[in-house]
């Protein structure tokens, strides 16, 4: 066998000498491409070290909720909406060409064949690499979301003003 | 191919990015300073993707290497 090297260019003269940089997403969105986006870079920046904050808000905390807890919220309109967005990081939709569910199903099909990972598998990576994934406590109120309706893992309920701390100390944000 | 003294190898073959990076970082905690791992992996975008991954963490890609559609990594633990 005949290898080909390649020169190295991250010399080992800056070996461990980096400085640890800070990301924030916000997941926003809800959507399945969008989650999709937001699980490949928070678990990849969970691997490359980066102190990587996910702050779930809106369409987005819906993507946090148990794949199994079909219904959540306390009254009848909150109920309504869950109803009419099935919760959980597995039932995710698409923007475009969702099609009853035929696209996604097209696109895990798509996924399996091609090993790309899922964003269910993507999130827990994530986790397991120490991302925090934050939700907001404004979104919880508003569809009566419970904490114990979250997957496991999740951090502390927090509001705009400590999403906009973490946002400005960071070195990076992304609004998915 | 060099004679290494390589603490893991991880064949991320036929995983897309940004498995074999993941799967890297994950084999990386497994190891003390100074050790090596090996990743074998058939994703072209790997190859900077490696590259960014190492200066990013700090970790240095000691040996890297391209045969037959594979391409190989060694990374040495800070």
């Amino acid at each position: 066998m005949t290898a080909v090297a390649i020169a190295p260019s991250a010399q080992p003269a800056t070996e461990g000498s980096v400085k640890t940089k800070k990301l924030v997403i916000v997941d926003y969105s809800g959507e399945l491409e969008k989650t999709w986006a937001t699980m490949i870079l928070a678990s990849t920046a969970g691997a490359m070290e980066m102190e990587t904050s996910v702050f779930v808000t809106f369409w987005g905390l819906q993507t946090f909720v148990k794949d199994k807890k079909r219904i959540t919220g306390e009254n009848w309109m909150q109920k309504m909406m869950s109803f009419m967005q099935r919760p959980g990081v597995s039932h995710r939709k698409l923007s475009k060409m969702n099609f009853m569910g035929m696209g996604p199903w097209m696109m895990f099909k798509l996924a399996k064949k091609y090993n790309v990972a899922k964003p269910k598998d993507l999130l827990e990576m994530a986790q397991a690499v120490g991302v925090q994934f934050i939700p907001c406590q404004m979104t919880m109120d508003l569809f009566g979301i419970k904490r114990e309706d979250l997957i496991d893992g999740m951090g502390e309920p927090v509001g705009a003003a400590t999403a906009l701390q973490l946002m400005t100390e960071a070195d990076s944000t992304l609004f998915i | 191919m060099s004679d290494l003294d390589i603490k893991v190898k991880v064949d991320a073959s036929g995983l897309s990015c940004p498995l074999p990076i993941l799967r890297a970082a994950q084999a990386m905690k497994s190891v003390q300073t100074g050790e090596l791992v090996e990743i074998v992996a058939t994703d072209p975008g790997s190859v900077k993707d490696f590259d960014a991954w190492a200066r990013s963490t700090g970790n240095a890609l000691v040996e890297q290497d391209a045969s037959g559609g594979k391409f190989r990594f060694v990374l040495r633990h800070k």
